[in-house]
């Protein structure tokens, strides 16, 4: 199974890396490009939301700063051509930066509390980005003219953004693999309990938050990039968080691949709706169609709950309990409680 | 200079009781049903829509047509409610609520710009056009109606909840749900008449709102939602009477900071509500919940 497992990962990551030879096209590639560009953010969201059970709707603040960030330095340090990939790393920096204070002052608080702050926060990013002189106010800002062929534009994008999401997903694997994963769980089943067992619960919310955070930022920097532009609606988007949130709902709240799945499902969704009904009235509203059905029908996520199915086809007709083992050993046989998740 | 300020402090204070409204209905749910409804800022948007269409196809008054378009939300609020947030259980229950009722909110919001596009749209009748002269002021006339209607409406509602049967029964389902259900209350019933009303409120809430926000199209309703959230939360989730002393609080500070820094004024209402939380996790009102706060 597990060889079997290392296979597929094989198989799926040299189908990401042949994609724009097999299918050269500006219009495919773009696809792909955004694809990557939200497994990615998924992946980092989840790493701080889905393992600590901490939701953030904030995460926006992360996207639009990196953006800004790489725009800002850009501009005002004078720098072109190929030299503003040098810049990524500043982004990451910027996002990281933004991420402390803003944690320290939103994790003191819980649940719903929470989730209202990071809405707050968001809100006060997206008119610091409208009202200050720096940030180019309604018009935004540009990103410097890269004079590179029209069919071909899209694949560096393409590769960064693939390594960014490869690079993520992995560090969630690892992520959820330590102590440091575990003691993220810890908190988002029980804080006080955990606090209680010895976790330096702001410590390790705060690890997260800025991990994360620092990724968004990153990936708001190459997105920016992409799309050569900026504005204060497109950069600190609400419903950039919406799409974040649904993703890792779908595929699968705290697992590693579900955000994966769940981006690669729904972004390339989105943008065909987007282009196919071009006034994206519908769009909203199937997304907001495909969310209820999602949360009423596969609550969990498609990653666990087809975990389930699979497992439950696969022992179809053996005892779900040897008979050999009913006895004192019984109560170590593992137990498949909802809290276990897939942890594929 | 003191004129304008006082002139502030008064719109305010009228302003802040229209909010206070629609903020009740949204604290009302939280504290029954455990969810906030992120759906309750675009509520409010086709609340004000249902009263546009009222009066521009049929010529209903605003105020009249409050009478179709209130009990109009609380069936459209009970039917989301039996829908999406009564089958919702579990651990995640509190992300997966909040996540449907965006998801009801994308809905509306999609509906509304297909049914009337992006322009925008103000409601209009003879006292929103026209002013009083009060203490030197001049103070449109849909400002204090609006105002009395929304203390009626936040007074009709603490009776309801403090001096009816039904009431007790809502109360008692906000202090203990297990208990509640002990002692016999349908907590069911309860969960969906009371998410119906506080729905309902935003009809009236959104015909103010509609009448007086100068202008509002189909994505209003995130600024609106916005704001409500901070006010509650600073309030004290939960908590009416926060909800009503938060309202008038923060769209006071937000109209005096409006006398200097019109664009830096809403920065300053979400300013003030991650100050507060600083120094009282709780709000204003707020009970400590150790566990869930």
């Amino acid at each position: 199974m597990n060889r079997l497992a290392a296979a597929g990962l094989v198989a799926v990551l040299a189908v990401a890396v042949a994609f724009p030879f097999l299918f050269p096209s500006p219009v495919a590639t773009n696809y792909g490009v955004y694809a990557l560009i939200f497994v990615a953010v998924a992946s980092a969201w989840n790493v701080f939301s889905g393992f600590s059970g901490y939701i953030s709707l904030g995460h926006a603040v992360f996207f639009g700063s990196g953006a800004y960030a790489l725009g800002i330095a850009a501009r005002d340090w004078h720098i072109g051509g190929v030299g503003v990939f040098a810049l990524l790393p500043l982004a990451a920096a910027v996002g990281a930066l933004i991420a402390v204070p803003f944690g320290l002052v939103a994790l003191r608080v819980r649940r719903h509390t929470f989730i209202v702050i990071t809405i707050a926060v968001f809100f006060i990013f997206q008119l610091m980005a409208y009202n200050f002189s720096f940030t180019g106010g309604s018009s935004g800002l540009d990103a410097p003219f890269l004079s590179w062929q029209a069919a071909t534009y899209n694949n560096p994008f393409y590769y960064i953004a693939l390594a960014c999401a490869v690079g993520m997903t992995a560090v969630a694997w690892l992520v959820r693999r330590s102590r440091f994963g575990l003691q993220l769980r810890a908190i988002r089943d029980d804080e006080d309990r955990a606090r209680g067992l010895g976790v330096h619960a702001m410590r390790v919310k705060l690890t997260a938050f800025v991990l994360s955070g620092a990724v968004t930022a990153l990936v708001g920097g190459v997105w920016f990039l992409y799309l050569t532009q900026v504005q204060p609606p497109s950069g600190f988007d609400p419903l950039f968080d919406l799409s974040v949130v649904l993703m890792a709902f779908l595929g699968g709240l705290g697992t590693v691949t579900g955000p994966v799945l769940g981006a690669l499902i729904i972004e390339p969704g989105q943008l065909y709706l987007t282009v196919k009904f071009t006034n994206g009235y519908l769009s909203e509203i199937l997304l907001g169609a495909l969310f209820l059905v999602a949360v009423l029908f596969v609550p969990r996520g498609i990653i666990p709950t087809g975990g389930e199915w699979i497992r439950r086809l696969a022992t179809r007709g053996k005892p779900a309990v040897q008979a050999d083992a009913a006895g004192p050993s019984a109560p170590q046989a593992p137990d498949p409680a909802p809290a276990q998740e897939a942890s594929t | 200079m003191a004129r304008e300020i006082y002139q502030a402090i008064t719109d305010g204070i009228l302003v802040g009781g229209v909010y206070a409204l629609m903020a009740v209905g949204l604290t009302l749910i939280f504290g029954v049903l455990d969810i906030i409804n992120i759906a309750q800022g675009v509520m409010v948007i086709l609340g004000a829509y249902l009263s546009y269409e009222l009066a521009a196809r049929l010529h209903i008054d605003l105020f009249v047509g409050l009478l179709v378009t209130v009990p109009a939300m609380f069936v459209i609020g009970v039917v989301i409610q039996w829908a999406f947030i009564r089958p919702l259980r579990g651990r995640e229950r509190v992300s997966m609520t909040l996540l449907v009722s965006y998801a009801v909110a994308l809905i509306i919001e999609g509906i509304l710009y297909e049914s009337f596009g992006a322009n925008t749209r103000v409601l209009s009748a003879w006292y929103v056009t026209s002013s009083v002269h009060v203490f030197g002021f001049y103070l449109p006339y849909i400002y204090l109606f609006g105002f009395a209607l929304a203390v009626v409406l936040v007074v009709a509602l603490y009776l309801l909840l403090y001096r009816t049967r039904f009431g007790r029964s809502v109360r008692a389902t906000m202090q203990d749900e297990t208990a509640a259900r002990l002692v016999g209350i349908d907590t069911n019933r309860v969960a969906a008449l009371t998410f119906g009303i506080g729905v309902a409120v935003t009809a009236a809430g959104g015909m103010v709102y509609g009448a007086t926000s100068g202008g509002f199209n189909p994505n209003s309703g995130y600024d609106l939602i916005s704001r409500l959230l901070a006010i509650i939360i600073l309030g004290g989730l939960g908590s009416i009477g926060g909800a009503l002393a938060a309202s008038v609080f923060m769209l006071t500070l937000e109209a005096l900071v409006d006398i200097w820094q019109p664009q830096w004024a809403i920065v300053v209402f979400y300013a003030a509500l991650v100050l507060v939380l600083l120094i009282r996790p709780a709000g204003f009102f707020g009970a400590a919940r150790g566990r869930t706060a």
